[in-house]
């Protein structure tokens, strides 16, 4: 081998080391444990071929979690993005109070998860959390939003989505000041619309953040369960079960770790398949300048 | 310079020993512990580890690592790592799932003599209900308690009750329910009769105490079998599903735990069940005259006990086991356990725990505290089932199920045996 390739190989060979340590080698470990049955007591794991895969496509929670999991992603990802998107364009233009305004959008993001589910919690407590009283103003009933399955995954999802949208927004205002203003002046100058302006010109440039924002948030959608683990517990009858903390549910409370590995591969051959769906179809509509 | 010296020298030294002479004498433990309600657990603790100490020359190391499920997530997870704890407080109900694991010591290899025998047999025999199998003990009772009623003393005269008489039967607690549900003038309720817990990780709990007022046990002893489908078992489910959808005594749906106290503080519910380690936070906390009863039943009281107990595991050594339990024997002693009811609100443990002259003094000053322990007789053992956490979770689920309205009790529960008999298949012996 040439003396550069041996130089090259030895510079990424640290981030070598921690990728293969802490990605590929569990991860390769974890499709291993999922052939095999779960060790009990002094019964050893035996090689059960893709059996477990076979008992967890059959588990209705399984699918159900899944299920969950499709309707939180669909709602969180465009809903902290777009509004991400509108506060950011809110406190970038000059206004008295920006400063405050931008802090105060951000300070959910702040916040660990933990403390946001038990302030939500309070939220959502029927007949005198903050929902309910305000709703008696209107002469509305009693809702149970957390202990009723209709209410309860919805209500998961705005939790989600006012703790993201601050995150998001962020990187939009980070990108919209890094534009040059001589482009809205031109603009300006032809006599454009600012509607016509954000559609034509703000908004495709924004493109890269955009899919920085749109990747983080599908990884979030399937890795944000804080506030399920403090607030419901999967429950009632599994409505709120996402794909993780079923996981974690099989894997440290069952002590199923073999059902858990093979959850583990389902969830990891899932964002692999949404990363490359997001790479491979969006970033050919980003223009990176 | 000789201070290095030394220290090395005895390091080699412990090296070069041989792991049997090393094993002769345990110096130090390590075990964790849940706090599991409010107040300061953790000085109490630390206390006890220090008075040990002292006494015995031994150090204990007490791990503080969540609740109860956590706790357990942790010590499982150390040693199947190889290390960890070398005794645990758990949840008394893990028993036959800690077993499974093949990780427990059972109180027979720790070497007990004919003192120690005596010493668990002092033991309230509900607090032993969830530590038999086989024939061995598996478990001592530590922070043991029994679920409860709080009431509302004003609530009940503004209804008319008899606040110095709790309902001692299901018909006299809907009753007494129906009453204590008060409407403002658009028919929106103000004030809940009585509100139990049906979350995952507590409505196995009440619905066992249901179960047992109906004089059925949920599981038997082996822990390999349940009986949810059975006609009590349905009764009992209908019982509570009555409770909302007949009687509109307590909301529809679930409710939860954690806020079972705050709406018992805010006036929101006149009669909560709850555990008696809650007693201290609601004395302290309850703006207006509360009382404390035990849970009626279908025809006379009955209860269920709770709580953690002892476990001790197999890879300590013979002197860290031995060592292990001079400690469980040390904090059960009858000055200790009655200081720790005293100081957390958790039921002494032992008879002889209440004689001692410093509990007396508290019951006399603090009579709710009694009320608890003259309901052990009428108290079984909580669900405790092989892979535990599994069949909580079955049983939960039917029953959330159920209190939604999505299936009849009879329905909820046949569903919750199907489920269950499919988990415990494995373990059915032929």
């Amino acid at each position: 081998m040439r003396r550069e390739t041996w130089q090259a190989w030895l510079l990424i060979l640290p981030a070598v080391v921690l990728l293969v340590a802490f990605t590929h080698w569990p991860a390769l470990m974890t499709f291993i444990d999922s052939l095999f049955s779960t060790p009990r007591g002094s019964r050893a794991p035996v090689y059960v071929g893709f059996d477990n895969y076979q008992s967890v496509f059959e588990d209705p929670v399984f699918w159900q979690a899944l299920r969950n999991n499709f309707i939180y992603a669909v709602a969180t990802i465009p809903a902290s993005v777009v509004i991400a998107l509108g506060m950011a364009l809110a406190v970038n233009t000059a206004l008295p109070g920006r400063a405050l305004l931008r802090m105060a959008y951000f300070t959910p993001t702040m916040l660990p998860m933990i403390a946001v589910a038990n302030i939500w919690l309070f939220f959502y407590t029927p007949d005198y959390g903050l929902f309910d009283q305000v709703a008696a103003w209107f002469g509305l009933g009693r809702h149970n939003w957390l202990g009723n399955p209709a209410t309860a995954l919805p209500a998961m999802i705005v939790v989600a989505v006012w703790k993201e949208a601050g995150f998001f927004m962020i990187f939009y205002l980070a990108a919209l000041q890094a534009m040059p203003p001589d482009l809205a002046e031109a603009a300006a100058l032809e006599g454009s619309s600012r509607a016509n302006y954000l559609r034509r010109v703000t908004l495709p440039l924004l493109m890269p953040t955009t899919l920085f924002v749109l990747v983080n948030a599908v990884i979030n959608a399937f890795r944000l369960i804080d506030h399920i683990v403090v607030m419901t517990r999967g429950g009632p009858d599994n409505a709120t079960t996402l794909l993780l903390y079923y996981i974690y549910q099989t894997g440290f409370r069952f002590w199923d770790t073999a059902t858990a590995a093979t959850l583990t591969v389902v969830l990891l051959a899932l964002l692999g398949l949404l990363a490359a769906l997001q790479f491979g179809v969006l970033a050919r509509r980003v223009h990176y300048r | 310079m000789i201070r290095r010296r030394t220290l090395l020298a005895t390091a080699a030294a412990t090296l070069a020993a041989p792991a049997v002479l090393r094993a002769q004498s345990a110096q130090k433990l390590s075990f964790y512990y849940p706090v599991a309600v409010g107040g300061p657990i953790a000085g109490i603790i630390d206390g006890y580890c220090a008075a040990f100490q002292r006494a015995s020359g031994i150090e204990v190391t007490p791990v503080y690592a969540g609740s109860y499920g956590e706790t357990l997530t942790k010590a499982v997870t150390a040693i199947r790592a190889g290390q960890g704890p070398q005794f645990a407080i758990l949840l008394a109900a893990e028993m036959h799932s800690l077993q499974d694991m093949d990780i427990l010591a059972s109180l027979d290899t720790l070497g007990l003599d004919a003192d120690g025998e005596k010493w668990l047999a002092g033991f309230y025999p509900a607090f032993m209900a969830n530590s038999h199998v086989e024939g061995k003990t598996w478990s001592v009772p530590f922070q043991r308690s029994t679920a409860i009623m709080y009431y509302n003393k004003a609530a009940f005269r503004m209804a008319g009750l008899d606040p110095e008489h709790f309902p001692t039967t299901w018909a006299e607690l809907a009753d007494a329910a129906r009453k204590l549900t008060t409407r403002d003038t658009s028919g929106r309720v103000t004030q809940w009769g009585v509100k139990v817990a049906g979350d995952l990780g507590n409505a196995q709990w009440t619905f066992g105490a249901f179960a047992y007022q109906n004089d059925h046990k949920l599981m038997n002893e082996a822990g390999t079998e349940v009986y949810f489908n059975d006609p009590k078992a349905i009764g009992a489910m209908e019982f509570w599903h009555g409770l909302a959808s007949q009687h509109k005594a307590t909301p529809d749906g679930v409710s939860d735990w954690g806020t079972l106290t705050p709406d018992f503080f805010q006036g929101n519910a006149a009669i909560i069940q709850h555990t008696t380690g809650n007693l201290t936070n609601v004395r302290t906390n309850a703006p207006f005259p509360f009382g404390v009863a035990g849970l009626p039943g279908k025809t006379a009281p009955r209860t269920v006990v709770g709580g953690g107990n002892m476990y001790f595991f197999k890879h300590a050594n013979p002197a860290e086991r031995a060592a292990a339990l001079r400690f469980a024997r040390f904090v059960t002693s009858p000055e200790l356990a009655a200081d720790w009811c005293i100081k957390t609100g958790y039921i002494a443990t032992r008879p002889d725990a209440w004689e001692t002259g410093a509990l007396g003094d508290y019951v006399a000053k603090v009579p709710e505290a009694g009320v608890a322990k003259s309901f052990l007789p009428v108290a079984t053992g909580e669900l405790s089932t092989f892979e535990n956490q599994r069949i909580q979770k079955a049983l939960t689920d039917q029953i959330q199920s159920c209190l939604n309205g999505k299936l009849t009790p009879a329905q909820a529960m046949a569903a919750a045996q199907t489920e269950s008999d499919r988990i415990l298949r494995p373990y059915k012996r032929v």
